[in-house]
């Protein structure tokens, strides 16, 4: 009976998951400059690989599958955020950004330091 | 594990200086415990062979790739801590939805803005787990990160005019103040009070 549940549980959880992540696919091709795709690049996937992660854990409940689960979710929310602002801060220093989308920026009114950035 | 030879000249910030032999020993065998953990669970399961395994690769990852020094100060505390996970999730939750609404509506160009958030505790940690945690929560996205005067800058997608950044900031701030309310020292529980939680203009 617990089974049974926790069968389905995991199986919503990874169709959830599989919704996000193709949501974030959707969102890197339509999104107009690179900051907003790294938006969607990153993002939707964290929950959705959580979600994805949380499925298979339903599924296989064995106690070494939850460890190496268990890592895998507390690397992957260590690490995306490190690469989302490594692509996103070459972005913006390479100039690779639609200003005409931004409502502020106050990185440019930083002053020196960061005049390479942008064009204009 | 001689004195690893960590690059010194790059500021380690006050509390590090002040800091005893005792504490770094104490910094070193809490990150090899936390590796010899790692092992095991990548293996799948304890036993002894992993435990001295871990042990040995452990010591080796500190002595061959040692990091700056980065100390915690504070003390963790369970109520707080928890409030900031339930938080966590359900801004984690409710912003991908919104993410992925804006990714499927059709002949939506969101747009964004880039702001500056100074932090109110400007510690290596502190700095490092705000950046982290906002970064994760989607609709934000850290860009430059100035390590001296602790601030932040975010790209924040989906704005729609002056009134949002303000809001975005003050939920960069509540995150800060949540993480340091679960985290932080009591010097730097009182820095969130003292300096008053608005707009993070620089000098």
């Amino acid at each position: 009976m617990i089974a049974t549940i926790a069968d389905w549980l995991g199986a919503g959880c990874l169709v959830a998951g599989a919704l996000l992540a193709l949501a974030a696919g959707i969102g890197v091709l339509r999104f107009p400059d690179a900051l907003s795709r790294m938006h969607a690049a990153t993002k939707p996937q964290v929950l959705g690989v959580l979600l994805l992660l949380l499925g298979i854990a339903l599924r296989l409940r064995s106690p070494a599958d939850l460890g190496m689960i268990l890592l895998v979710a507390v690397f992957q929310l260590a690490t995306a955020p490190v690469a989302a602002q490594m692509i996103g801060r070459a972005a913006y220093r390479s100039g690779r950004l639609d200003r005409s989308l931004l409502d502020a920026d106050e990185l440019a009114e930083r002053g020196p330091g960061s005049g390479s950035a942008g064009p204009a | 594990m001689t004195g690893s030879p960590e690059p010194a000249p790059d500021a380690p910030g006050p509390a590090v200086v002040g800091r005893g032999r005792l504490g770094r020993w104490r910094d070193q065998a809490v990150a090899l415990g936390w590796l010899v953990v790692v092992w095991n669970l990548l293996w799948g399961d304890i036993n002894w062979a992993n435990l001295v395994g871990g042990l040995l690769v452990g010591a080796a990852v500190l002595v061959f790739y040692p990091l700056p020094a980065v100390s915690f100060g504070g003390r963790l505390r369970p109520w707080p801590l928890l409030a900031f996970a339930g938080r966590f999730a359900v801004e984690l939750v409710s912003a991908s939805l919104h993410i992925a609404r804006i990714a499927v509506q059709p002949g939506y160009r969101p747009r964004g803005a880039i702001i500056a958030v100074r932090l109110r505790v400007a510690t290596d940690l502190n700095l490092a787990l705000t950046a982290e945690v906002v970064s994760l929560v989607p609709g934000t996205l850290i860009l430059e990160v100035d390590r001296d005067s602790g601030t932040l800058y975010l790209h924040v997608l989906d704005t729609h005019g002056p009134a949002d950044l303000g809001v975005a900031r003050a939920r960069a701030l509540a995150v800060e103040r949540r993480i340091v309310r679960a985290v932080g020292s009591t010097s730097e529980l009182r820095r969130l009070d003292v300096t008053s939680p608005e707009k993070g203009t620089r000098p």
